[in-house]
């Protein structure tokens, strides 16, 4: 790896860690409903949605009737994304005139907003009106974000409450989310974002004059079914327009990832300089690594939050220094081609520059790689498809983790939680006592709840990935040939039952068959994760707290946080290394075979 | 009981839902859109580049250019002509994919015919395509590789082209953020400039 590119990881690494303590402490005094500052200004309308909704916010939920609430609110969330999307061009602010949206692509819109993974099979630009953006997808950002951030609230109160029934309210849960912390970060980011260039405005696609007019052929085929070759002057370039500032801060920060454009953050519009691309950068992985700090400081323990956050972050810089050293090294072939290989500091940063921007280069895009997987984020800054094998290996792996390196917010502590559970228990197999986690006993239910919670994701991309690469067509959208082909189909399903969203978009997803299957898999990689974590919620509320007893083992310690990276490890590694072989390892011992020197 | 107690939480989960939507998806956006619009104007509106009142191009947008007097930009893999801002997109070919690898030795001997010293190492990023296939910018070591070209197609000196692109490289933000770049758009907007002030050169023509 190049100086810089240390240098960038651990700049980014320290500015995020000296963000975590302000903002961890300020989500738990805002779920703890303590004075935040921002109570002043937001109160009344907080009370407001209260009086309106007739929510009482003193009533509190048990488990089920959490579960139910936040079911049908996103249920209802889910309809209202895919009936707008369905009826743009009869609704306001389309000054494109696109269309309407067809059946199982807004469906798989639809799922992919509610369920926080933002998986990307519309073409933004070319496809959705500037009121459909707005009035349900940045909406969605917003509450798929809020709905994780506050199941994660729920359990985590089930860890603090003794011999009690309620896990909170579900309704105040989401609203003070939302008002406290979502939006006013979100207002912050989007303004400094503009600074930066990123547009925000309701104006049609602007038109510009080339500078140079430039001519291509395009191939035609007329009605008798002769293709002819046609050369086209093209003296103007449409400038796309729309506000777009807004919808990438929250889509940074709730780890949704969807962008506004099919480029994603990629587009120079939603990302335009490299400050705009260190903030966001900040925004994807600043809630879930806040979160541990809150849930440290909710269970009145410190330091449990820490071992968590140092266990994430332990696996988070071997892999990111993994991918930006496969992308610094490059593509061999590329090499005995005559491209220059060396990296200049101050003039040209070599690698594998495909699908990479200029101004990020390769340290900015392979970092970013790595954190959009680790955390459920998904937007993109480069292409993951043309990354090389072992560059695309690692967020194809950091989604097999689990998405609990940072993951989504709040799902991605809850996640990892899970792992903490099934941890405990192997420790306590070990050395014959009962296992415990903060004072309250894992006991079979428990157990149960955390091992279906953990084994749904892996069957589910198994078995989905599996179908799609025997039946046509699942084969039929496959963009590059080889190894690298299933790798594309892998991704995929890793990044539908995982609610990541990213991609190797070369694989046409935009298809019936991959709009309804992944829909489904986002579906049940969201829910069958969230209803489990709900219902072991409901069972540790109701235990009691245990004084720790002497030669128990402390889950603050060293020798637990490595536990812990070897059971997240183990895990992932165990379901697919397997797949992996097959996919990016075969690629990249062909591709240095033929090409190495 | 249970329909009566369902209907109720429905009722509150749909007046929630529109409550929020107002306030995350319309009144949130319309603030930063004013906020945006009195503060930065320029940016909010895509950084436009304007010549004698005519919009000219997007700073922040890439525009094609392949004859020889220009600086060349990325490689752009949006259809059905490159540098089509209204649907931008990478290539996504894989690294191994044979097609992809013929590309870029497409690009990578084109590169070396247009070259009067021939013999140099290409720069990656002139034979890759960009992510957005919009980007803007190129290192500047592959503009300072397109020197001798430009400086003999428009009959200007290569230390005067060389000292262009040195006066337009953007350096590391704090000097550590992202990666020198140069903006290609600038980069012509600036030799077309000189030309014209050395008034030796029709702008208008191209070969």
């Amino acid at each position: 790896m190049t100086e810089m590119g240390i240098f960038q990881i651990t700049f980014y690494l320290l500015i995020l860690l000296a963000l975590v303590v302000p903002l961890g402490g300020y989500m738990a005094r805002v779920y703890e409903g303590k004075p935040c500052g921002l109570d002043r200004c937001f109160g009344p309308l907080e009370r407001l949605i209260y009086r309106l909704c007739s929510i009482k916010p003193e009533q509190e939920m048990n488990w089920k009737g959490y579960l139910l609430a936040m079911l049908i609110f996103n249920i209802l969330g889910l309809l209202a994304v895919y009936a707008i999307q369905r009826l743009q061009l009869f609704l306001p602010l389309n000054p494109q005139h696109f269309t309407n949206v067809s059946p199982d692509l807004a469906f798989n819109t639809a799922t992919s907003f509610a369920s926080n993974t933002n998986w990307q099979a519309y073409a933004g630009e070319s496809t959705l009106s500037y009121f459909t953006q707005m009035s349900v997808l940045t909406v969605q950002n917003f509450l798929s974000a809020a709905t994780g951030m506050s199941l994660l609230i729920a359990l985590t109160r089930g860890f603090i409450r003794r011999e009690a029934k309620t896990l909170g309210n579900f309704w105040v849960d989401l609203v003070r989310t939302v008002l406290y912390i979502l939006l006013p970060l979100s207002f912050l980011l989007a303004l400094i974002l503009t600074s930066q260039g990123v547009i925000q405005n309701f104006k049609p696609y602007q038109k510009i004059t080339l500078i140079q007019p430039i001519t291509y052929q395009q191939t035609l085929v007329d009605s008798s079914g002769h293709s002819k070759t046609e050369t086209r002057t093209i003296t103007e370039q449409i400038i796309p327009m729309g506000p777009v500032a807004s919808q990438i801060a929250i889509k940074q920060l709730g780890t949704n990832g969807g962008g506004f454009f099919n480029a994603n953050s990629a587009h120079p519009f939603e990302n335009p300089t490299s400050l705009s691309n260190f903030l966001e950068l900040i925004a994807i992985l600043l809630i879930p690594a806040s979160f541990c700090y809150t849930f440290g400081k909710m269970v009145k323990d410190k330091r449990q939050g820490w071992a968590i956050l140092f266990a994430m972050l332990i696996l988070f810089i071997p892999l990111a220094s993994a991918a930006i050293m496969a992308e610094q090294q490059g593509n061999p072939a590329f090499t005995q081609m005559g491209v220059d290989p060396t990296p200049q500091p101050h003039l040209y940063p070599a690698g594998n520059m495909e699908g990479k921007e200029s101004r990020f280069g390769i340290v900015n895009s392979a970092l970013w790689a790595t954190a959009t997987t680790a955390a459920s984020n998904g937007s993109v800054n480069s292409m993951h498809d043309s990354y090389t094998p072992l560059g695309g290996l690692v967020p194809l792996f950091m989604m097999h983790l689990g998405e609990v390196v940072f993951g989504g917010v709040g799902s991605g502590l809850y996640g990892m939680l899970m792992l903490v559970i099934i941890t405990v228990f192997i420790a306590g197999l070990m050395v014959g006592r009962t296992p415990e986690y903060l004072g309250k006993k894992i006991e079979p239910f428990e157990m149960k709840m955390a091992s279906i919670a953990v084994l749904v994701m892996p069957l589910l991309v198994l078995i989905f990935t599996s179908i799609a690469v025997v039946i046509p067509m699942g084969l039929g959208s496959i963009a590059n040939p080889g190894a690298h082909g299933f790798t594309e189909i892998l991704y995929a399903f890793s990044s539908f039952g995982n609610n990541n969203g990213s991609a190797f978009a070369g694989l046409n997803a935009d298809t019936p068959f991959y709009n309804i299957l992944g829909g489904l898999a986002m579906l049940v990689g969201r829910y069958w994760i969230a209803i489990p974590t709900l219902a072991l919620a409901g069972s540790l509320v109701r235990k009691k707290i245990i004084p720790p007893s002497p030669g128990i083992l402390g889950t603050h310690q060293p020798l637990f946080i490595a536990l812990l990276i070897g059971v997240t490890l183990i895990l992932g590694a165990l379901s697919f290394l397997p797949a992996l072989a097959l996919g990016p390892i075969v690629e990249h011992l062909l591709l240095w075979k033929q090409y190495g020197h | 009981m249970i329909v009566k107690e369902t209907l109720k939480l429905l009722k509150t989960a749909l007046m929630l839902l529109l409550l929020l939507s107002l306030i995350t998806g319309f009144i949130y956006p319309s603030m930063i859109t004013g906020l945006a619009q009195l503060l930065f104007p320029w940016q909010a509106n895509g950084s436009l580049i304007k010549q004698h009142d005519k919009a000219i191009g997007s700073s922040l947008i890439g525009q094609s250019f392949n004859s020889p007097q220009y600086f060349w930009g990325r490689p752009s893999a949006t259809t059905p002509y490159a540098y089509n801002a209204g649907s931008s997109s990478g290539s996504n070919l894989g690294p191994s994919n044979p097609d992809f690898l013929a590309t870029i030795k497409n690009r990578v001997e084109h590169l070396q015919k247009s070259d009067p010293r021939h013999q140099r190492l290409i720069p990656v990023d002139l034979v890759t395509a960009s992510g957005s296939g919009l980007d803007p910018d190129i290192s500047p070591l592959a503009a300072l590789y397109q020197v001798p070209r430009i400086a003999k197609a428009r009959g200007l000196s290569e230390s005067e082209v060389d000292k262009l692109i040195q006066h337009l490289i953007n350096n590391r933000t704090l000097g550590i953020l992202g990666e020198p770049y140069v903006n290609v758009l600038e980069l012509n907007l600036a030799l077309d400039d000189l030309q014209h002030r050395q008034g030796s050169y029709d702008n208008s023509t191209t070969p």
